[in-house]
Formats: structure tokens, sequence, C-alpha cells
């Protein structure tokens, strides 16, 4: 039987229609878009027109989306960017404890470097307060940093609401978009936000391609010094196949992305009931319907993560776990930690998230398999009585 | 996953003697203090000598595929023989384990020095 993929969240296949739409700019148009003669201006006009295309998405104007090399650049651009440049105002930066780690390192790294962090808590839904983050702000904070939906328990925050109060005092605000373009829909004025990161891969695009929008005006310090790329905020040749791949990739997702939220939203329920029906002692982590339509992240107790995902991936299904078995610093996921979850339920969490090629057999399938192999381990573990 | 050996993934798979010996002579509870999980090693020991064994584990597959390994290993050893019992040897006997997952193998030593350490006491209460 053909392997199914739950791991969408992950990174998804390359739509082909991308491809096929990238597919000229490695042979026949490879020109330079910062040469002057024709081969450059052909392929700079393909990338303006991609940031056209992603820019109308977004509700922004072209001139403030600068192409990276994707979600880790943009997130480490906004958060130092920001901070380098502001630090004649100030020297506070305001973010959530379920950040990806490509936002809470850049802000380690600039703890180290003179800069005041404050984590705000979430709940146990992974909500952050917006109440939280007015009481935070101080005389001396240049930045706050949320994320618009977590990529391990899907939870989608009030950015809209954090954007005003930021907007309110002055601040800059910066969202990680990485999991919601193209899956959810939202221009940057709905979300009130200055900055945001995204990346092509997490919607059928090609890896190695990403957005940072800034918003006119924004200060920002550049960290690729070197030619005048992107207004001189991104030096580096333009990856013109990325960009174009990007472009093409954006333009089908707003074809596709209110049928998509419509059914991925049905599987994921489905998915959740199914599994609390078939399974004793399994809940779901996140918030239940503040949610990524595709996200379902769960735990079992009395089993360990790993041995589920090898097994599940035996049989045919690809899906990941937060365990601590399971990564390399043998520590559990600082997401599933920072909502309150008790470490052995940590152990047994598995995230299943679906794409747009999921089917209904799909889903089945899944209900059919995972029962069986938590039975099967569960015998095996003197926690499950 | 390609990070375990075909012998880690067959012992994953199909566990052997998973479950708990009624009135053991020798049983060890251990947990593992790197990613905390844990095992139960039960052991049937008739004069000096291992006859049975069962392990019940909450873990990794390395964890799972190393505590059905010794199991394996210690029937028909006498308790000497099975003090000389490392995690090496268990993790060789599975063809290698990732070096990430040599703490895995570590819970199946301790487990057998425990329920051993648990077998001797109880001879000595008897005595
Ligand atoms: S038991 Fe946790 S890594 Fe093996």
């Amino acid at each position: 039987m053909k392997p199914v993929y739950f791991d969408y969240a992950a990174t998804t296949p390359c739509d082909p229609e991308v491809v096929a739409a990238m597919l000229p700019y490695f042979c026949e148009r490879f020109g330079n878009p910062s040469s002057m003669h024709a081969f450059g201006q052909e392929t700079k006009g393909a990338v303006e027109e991609a940031r056209e295309r992603i820019a109308a998405f977004l509700g922004a104007a072209p001139g403030e989306i600068v192409f990276t090399s994707g979600g880790t650049e943009s997130n480490n651009m906004a958060v130092k960017g920001v901070a380098y440049a502001r630090r004649g105002k100030g020297n506070h930066i305001i973010t959530s404890p379920i950040e990806h780690h490509a936002v809470l390192e850049p802000c380690h790294f600039l703890e180290k470097d003179g800069f005041e962090i404050t984590i705000l808590p979430v709940d146990d839904d992974g909500l952050v307060n917006p109440d939280d983050v007015r009481r935070a702000i101080t005389d001396k904070t240049i930045l706050i940093s949320i994320m618009h939906a977590n990529n391990e328990i899907g939870t989608i925050q009030p950015i809209a609401e954090i954007g005003k109060i930021a907007r309110e005092r002055g601040i800059y605000f910066h969202t990680d978009a990485v999991q919601t373009l193209g899956h959810l829909p939202f221009t940057v004025n709905d979300l009130n936000v200055d900055l945001l990161s995204a990346s092509a891969h997490k919607l059928y695009g090609p890896k190695g391609i990403g957005l940072l929008y800034v918003r006119k005006g924004t200060r920002l310090t550049p960290f690729m010094h070197g030619g005048e790329q992107e207004n001189r905020r991104r030096a580096s040749t333009h990856n013109v196949p990325g960009i174009v791949g990007f472009g093409k990739a954006v333009e089908m997702a707003r074809g596709s992305l209110e049928k998509e939220v419509q059914d991925l939203t049905a599987f994921r329920d489905k998915l959740i009931k199914g599994f609390q029906k078939e399974m004793d002692q399994v809940k779901l982590n996140g918030h239940p319907t503040q949610r990524l339509p595709n996200n379902v992240n769960i735990s079992i107790a009395h089993v360990e993560g790993e041995g589920m995902l090898l097994s599940l991936d035996m049989l045919g299904i690809a899906c990941s776990t937060g365990s601590a078995c399971s990564s390399a610093s043998l520590a559990p996921s600082h997401v599933l930690m920072a909502i309150g979850l008790p470490h052995e339920l940590a152990h047994g969490s598995l995230r299943f998230s679906m794409g747009r090629p999921t089917t209904t057999a799909d889903v089945d399938r899944l209900l059919d398999v995972l029962p069986p192999v938590v039975a099967k381990l569960r015998a095996m573990s003197p926690l499950y009585k | 996953m390609s990070q375990y050996s075909e012998k880690v993934m067959d012992h994953f798979a199909n566990p052997r003697n998973v479950g708990e010996i009624e009135n053991a002579d020798g049983i060890g509870k251990v947990g593992n203090a790197v990613c905390g999980d844990i095992m139960n090693l039960y052991l049937r020991v008739e004069n000096n000598v291992i006859t049975d064994a069962k392990f019940k584990t909450f873990g990794c597959g390395a964890a799972i595929a190393t505590s059905s390994m010794v199991t394996e290993l210690v029937k028909g050893k006498t308790i000497d023989e099975a003090l000389a019992i490392t995690n090496r040897a268990v993790a060789e006997a599975l063809g290698g384990l990732p070096p990430i997952k040599m703490h895995c193998s570590v819970l199946a030593e301790e487990a057998l020095q425990s329920a051993i350490d648990d077998y001797l006491k109880k001879q000595q209460d008897k005595a």
C-alpha cells in the first residue's frame, strides 16, 4: 500500500505546476536580475511579477516584500534586524515560549548582547493573553514577536489584537506566519503587523526561498551585506527559480485556500473525535477550535512517541512526535512543556498534519492503523493498567 | 527508520518475552534519568540459573529492543554470568545502536543489575 504522509507541517511536496513554472529559469532564462542586458531584464521581470503577486495576496505593496532563503532567515532578519536598528531607542523584546527556535534562538543570542527578553506565559491551549502583552511593555520595548499559528500544536494567536496594542505604543510587531501563509486567509493589515515571515516550502513551493514582509517605514539593520539587491535590505543574487516558484505557489493557494480550510477542518475534527472514541486517555494538545485546519496533536498516555512513530512508519504512515526520545537533545518539545503538559504526556505526543493531497481514505486509514499500534505498545508499557 | 539496524527493528517490532512473571524471584524496576523512560524486568531463577525473563518497558524503539534482547541473553545463564552482561554487550547483540541511543541500553543493564540484586536480597532474607 502506498505510504501516507501526515507531516505537511514539516514540509509539503512541490506542486508539479510550481515545478513547471520554475523550470525555464534554470537553463533558458538564467540571467542575473541585476544585469542590465536582456538576459537580466527577463529574469528581473519574473522576480518582480512574483513579488507583485505575493504582495497582492498579502495586501502589501511589492516594495514591502523582501525575499530570503526561508523562514529561519526571515525570523532572524526580523528579530535581530529590528533589535540593532532600534538599539538607540531601547533594548527590550517581548515574545512567547512557544515560538519556533528560529525566533527564540535569535532572542537568546541578543540576550547575550545586552538585550532584555520577556517570554510571556501561554495558557494550557497555548494562547498568549493580549493583556499580558500590554503589561509586559516598558518604555524600552522595541519589538514584540508572536507567531501566527504554532507549528506543533496548531494554536492560532490573537495576532490582530496584539498588533493593535503594539501599534498604540509605537512598537514594532513581528509575526512568524510560516504555518499560515496560504493556509489561512489574512492580509498584513488584518493582522496589524509590521513584519511577517513566511516560507514557500510549506505551501507546495520549493525549499530554500522565503520572505519577510517589512511594512514601509520599518527600520531594519540588514545582516547580509554585499550587493544592492532587495533595496539593500538583503544582499545576494536572487534565487530566481525559487522566487518564481514561490509566486506560483501563492497563486495556487489563492485559488484553493477556501476549500482547503473547509475540507481540512472536517478531516481534523474527524480524526480528533475518532482517536478519542477508539482509544482511552487521549488528550488533544492545543486549542480545540482556534486551531490550524490541518493540525492534530494528541498525547496518548503511557506510550512513547518514537515507538509509535516507528510502528506507524512501518505501516506506511508518516507523522512526527514531541517525545524527548526522538530529539537530538533528548529534551521534550519546548512547546508541550510551555503549555504545562507533564513529561509523560509529552512523551506520548504525536502530530498529524494534513495537506492539499490528503483524502478521506487517508484519514480513515490512519483511524484504523493507530489504535492497534497503541494497544500493542501499551501492552508492553509498565505504566498502562 | 534507517537509524536502527535490522536486528533492532526486528526486536522492536517483535519483542521477545513481553510481560510480567508472577511471584518472580527477582524484579528490577529502573528509570532512565536521561529522557524519563522506565523498564521493569522480571526473573525466574532456579538453582542459580535464570530460567525465564520478562519485561515491560516505556521507552523508545531502542529501549524496547534492548529490553527484548537482554531477556534473551540472560536466559540459561547463571547469576554470575548474567552479572557480567554489559549494556555494550546488549547493544552489540543488536548489531549496534546509534550513539545517541546508547543510554537506552544502559537502562537494560541497570534493570538486570537491579533484578539480580533483588534476587540476591530475597535469597539472603530466606536464609
Ligand atoms: S528510551 Fe528515551 S531515547 Fe531511548
